[in-house]
Parts: C-alpha cells; sequence; structure tokens
C-alpha cells in the first residue's frame, strides 16, 4: 500500500485499513469536523488509501477559516489605533479582511504582537497601563476557555485597559446546520476530539437521534482518524446512529467541569456568523452582560464597516462539504497561500491551504475544468 | 493554534491566585495555567492548549505525539517565529519591529532527549 510506511505504526495502519475494507459494502459521505484531522488526513494520504467507497467532506473546522469578515476588519480597524497594542495567534496573521490583513497593518507601522496564550496579553496590558491592549479572542470549544479565563482574570486583578475582541464559535450547532441543508451528504461525522477534551459528549447522542447519523469523536493523529472512520463505517453498514468516543485518552464524556463552569460565568450563547457560511443559530458565544466592559467591539465602538468578500472564493462551499478545495477555479492560479483570496488558502488547518501542500503536483485543476 | 500539544509539567507555583506551570513541548517550555486540570503535579503529562492544561495525558501517548508533532512541523508552528512565516508566506519583508524572539520564549535543550529519540 502506497505511503503506508508514513504512519507511525505502519503494521496497526494496515489492520485498521484491511478492517474498514472489509466491512465497507457500499458508498459512504464521512465529515471530519476539525481541520486538524483535515490536514492529517491530506498529507497522509489517508482519503486515497481508503477504499474507493469511502468519501471523506471536509468540514468547517477550522476556527481562523470561520471567523466572519466582519471581525477581522473590526480587528483591522481596531489594531490600526495610535493607542491600541493589539494581541493575536500567529495564525490570524495573514487572514484577508476586506483589502488587508493584520500582517499589512503592522508594516504600516501599527502595534500588532503575536502571543502563545491569552494571559501573555494580559501581561502586556500590565506592563502598558498608558495603552488599550486588545486580544483577539477566536476559536472553537477549545479556545473559549482560555480566553473565558483571561477576562476573568482582568476583571479579578482590576486590570481596566484590556478587552476582548471575540467571536467564538460552538461546533454542534454547525452539525445541526450542515445536516439541515437540503444540499447534505453527509451519512456520519469524525466530532472534534479537542473540543470535547472541553465540553464532554453530551451534546452529540440528541444529534445523531435527530440527524439518524453516526458520530464518532476522534482526535486527529493518523491512526486515531483510521480508528474513527472505522467506527464510523461499522456503524453505518449495520444501520446504527450513536455517538462513539474513539479518543478516550483525551476525551471523557463529562469534558472539563472546571472550564464549562468558567465559560457560563463569563460568557453566553448567542447567533454567529460563520465566513462563508453565513448565520448559524446559537452557535457562538460573547461576552456576558457582566463582563461586557470588556468587550472590544463596546469599547471601541467599531460600526458602519461595510466589509467586500471575494467574488470569486468559495470557501463556504468547501467548509461545508460541498466542494472540495481544487473544485474552486481560482484554486492554485489567482489563489496560492502567497496570495491567498480566503481564509481556507491562509489557514495551515484550512482545507484550501493543505490540498495545496499536499496535492499541488496532481494536476488539481483537470478536475475543476470537469466539474465547471 | 487549533491544535492542543502535550508537555510535562516541569514546576509549580501560584501566580495572582492562580496556580501555574512551567511546561516542556519537547524542548520549548512555556508558561501554562493549571487552572482548568488543578490536581496536576510535577512530571505530568497534560493536553495544552494557547497555555491552558486542558487534560492529563499518559506519559506514553503525550511522548508518541510529541514526537509525531514534531515531525509534521507543528512544533514550529504553535511555538516558532510567526512574523518569520507571515513574511515567507507573504513573499515580503518582516515588518519593523518583529525581530526580537516572541514574548515568553525560552528554548531549551530537551531533558529527555534519549528518551524521545
Ligand atoms: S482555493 Fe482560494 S478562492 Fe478557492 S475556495 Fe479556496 S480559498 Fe477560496
Amino acid at each position: 500500500m502506497k505511503y503506508l510506511d508514513e504512519f507511525s505504526d505502519p503494521v496497526l495502519a494496515k489492520r485498521l485499513f484491511d478492517d474498514i475494507r472489509a466491512v465497507t459494502t457500499q458508498p459512504w459521505s464521512l465529515m471530519e469536523v476539525c481541520g486538524g484531522q483535515t490536514h492529517s488526513i491530506i498529507r497522509h494520504g489517508i482519503d486515497q488509501l481508503l477504499p474507493e467507497e469511502i468519501q471523506l467532506i471536509h468540514g468547517p473546522g477550522c476556527p481562523v477559516c470561520v471567523t466572519p469578515l466582519e471581525i477581522i476588519d473590526k480587528a483591522l480597524e481596531i489594531a490600526s489605533r495610535p493607542d491600541v497594542i493589539f494581541c493575536s495567534f500567529g495564525d490570524m496573521l495573514r487572514v484577508p479582511g476586506s483589502g488587508r490583513d493584520l500582517f499589512k497593518v503592522k508594516s504600516e507601522g501599527a502595534d500588532v504582537r503575536v502571543v502563545y496564550s491569552p494571559l501573555d496579553s494580559l501581561r502586556i496590558a500590565q506592563e502598558n497601563p498608558d495603552r488599550q491592549v486588545v486580544f483577539f479572542g477566536i476559536g472553537f470549544e477549545t479556545t473559549a476557555p482560555p480566553n473565558a479565563m483571561t477576562v476573568y482574570q482582568a476583571k479579578k486583578l482590576g486590570i481596566s485597559n484590556f478587552s476582548l475582541l471575540v467571536s467564538h464559535v460552538r461546533v454542534p450547532p454547525a452539525i445541526d446546520a450542515i445536516m439541515n441543508s437540503p444540499d447534505c451528504r453527509v451519512e456520519a461525522f469524525l466530532a472534534a476530539g479537542h473540543v470535547c477534551t472541553v465540553m464532554g459528549t453530551g451534546e452529540y447522542p440528541g444529534l445523531a437521534e435527530k440527524h439518524r447519523v453516526p458520530i464518532v469523536v476522534t482526535g486527529f493523529e493518523p491512526l486515531d482518524i483510521l480508528e474513527g472512520i472505522r467506527r464510523a463505517v461499522r456503524q453505518l453498514e449495520s444501520g446504527q446512529h450513536t455517538l462513539e468516543n474513539a479518543y478516550p485518552r483525551a476525551v471523557q464524556a463529562g469534558g472539563s467541569p472546571a472550564a464549562q463552569a468558567m465559560l457560563a460565568d463569563v460568557f453566553e450563547v448567542t447567533d454567529r456568523s460563520w465566513r462563508g457560511i453565513g448565520m448559524i443559530p446559537q452557535s457562538g458565544w460573547r461576552l456576558s452582560p457582566k463582563y461586557r466592559e470588556y468587550d472590544a467591539e463596546y469599547r471601541f465602538s467599531v460600526t458602519g464597516i461595510d466589509t467586500e468578500e471575494s467574488t470569486v472564493c468559495r470557501s463556504g462551499e468547501v467548509l461545508q462539504g460541498l466542494i472540495k478545495p481544487h473544485e474552486c477555479a481560482a484554486f492554485g492560479k489567482e489563489c496560492t497561500p502567497r496570495n491567498p483570496l480566503g481564509a481556507t488558502m491562509v489557514s495551515s488547518e484550512g482545507a484550501c491551504a493543505a490540498y495545496y501542500l499536499y496535492r499541488r503536483l496532481e494536476a488539481p485543476n483537470k478536475e475543476a475544468s470537469s466539474v465547471g | 493554534m487549533c491544535l492542543a500539544v502535550p508537555g510535562r509539567v516541569l514546576e509549580i507555583e501560584e501566580r495572582d491566585a492562580t496556580r501555574m506551570a512551567k511546561v516542556d513541548f519537547g524542548g520549548v517550555v512555556k508558561d501554562v495555567c493549571l487552572e482548568y486540570v488543578p490536581d496536576m503535579q510535577v512530571g505530568d503529562y497534560a493536553i495544552v492548549h494557547v497555555g491552558f492544561a486542558l487534560q492529563r495525558l499518559d506519559e506514553e501517548s503525550a511522548k508518541q505525539t510529541l514526537e509525531l508533532f514534531e515531525n509534521l512541523g507543528v512544533l514550529e508552528e504553535e511555538f516558532g517565529d510567526a512574523w518569520g512565516k507571515a513574511a515567507r508566506d507573504a513573499g515580503a519583508e518582516r515588518p519593523a519591529g518583529t525581530e526580537l524572539p516572541g514574548a515568553g520564549d525560552t528554548p531549551v535543550e530537551p531533558a529527555d532527549k534519549e528518551a524521545r529519540s
């Protein structure tokens, strides 16, 4: 089998592939929700080693990719203010807003800083009492508790020159929205392991039941993904639709109670727009009224932003699993990591970037032209 | 940013009434908040995401994952020079004021190099 020696345990990998082949009797479409899983799948060629009947569809689980353009534009506007130190994770630097990105704003002289942890930005606020320090708080359920704790600490320590530009998103409502779409092709989900490390698995049995879809909590290492696929296909072949946890070393059913308590204190659930997809009800968090003074959108009253999305980019369809990246006509032509038209080409977890990095040599546009 | 990386707790201290640790990620040491996994002890392994321990992990899985991440270049992406990478990706000069290493970076020699090789 091609590439098998690239797996950390080729013997186990072969066993899993063989087992998947043995149980598969008909075509199935599985969606991996997490962008880290997508990256791992493409890098190791898992999708190409699977039996032909099994299609992997890449889901919306890249936080950088789904952060709405409006929030990126607000970030750029706030970061440009002379009294502001704007702190962000490194992978947001080149996400295109309407015309610019944080990298460009920094090149023009703004004080943008890359931090490893949101707590670093709190320290910067303490060290710079005469400046406003804003942290760009994006991400899924895994990143929300650290950001919540940072706001909690700011309040506890009385650090008033700190605020959070917040755009957190939640996975279960996105799964629900994908299943509700009339174009939906997904028959089983590999749920995002680290999201469940925090939130537990409690939200998923209901979704599996409602949509009659197997959901398997899966890690992102190649063997974890194979095990997730194996369990999902077994369920599909035997007509089951339940929740299974294939990542027990990191995920307990109850998740992290301390993190959940912090989330409940600092945030409240709200409707959120996902870049390329649109509004998904109850799919995000914002700061609760108790912490509103730490909300950068209130503090800087950034309003009247006119967003301008690329008319060419089809990342919304990529994120919903409706097309594969190389089916976008711009892929590898106008749109490359150097000159990205959409966030899915920027983030290393983005599906377009993963295809560009690992599939470039395979004449991607041949397929694109046959799709139209 | 999306991934969580396993690391080993080197030392623990209270800071601003918060349980903080120094954690070794295969040679890079970072400050990590332990508030979400309060019973972590020195020598334990945890899955760490953006400076917060999220869950305890057994030593063997932690080492395997760390080794895989090192091979995939994930550690470089997580702890490395973000401005340098962005500049390379953009095909542009790195912006002024980004020459210094990022806040909190403390590269050290891995303590258990042999165990991981
Ligand atoms: S290849 Fe580029 S333009 Fe096409 S969907 Fe992906 S990010 Fe958008």
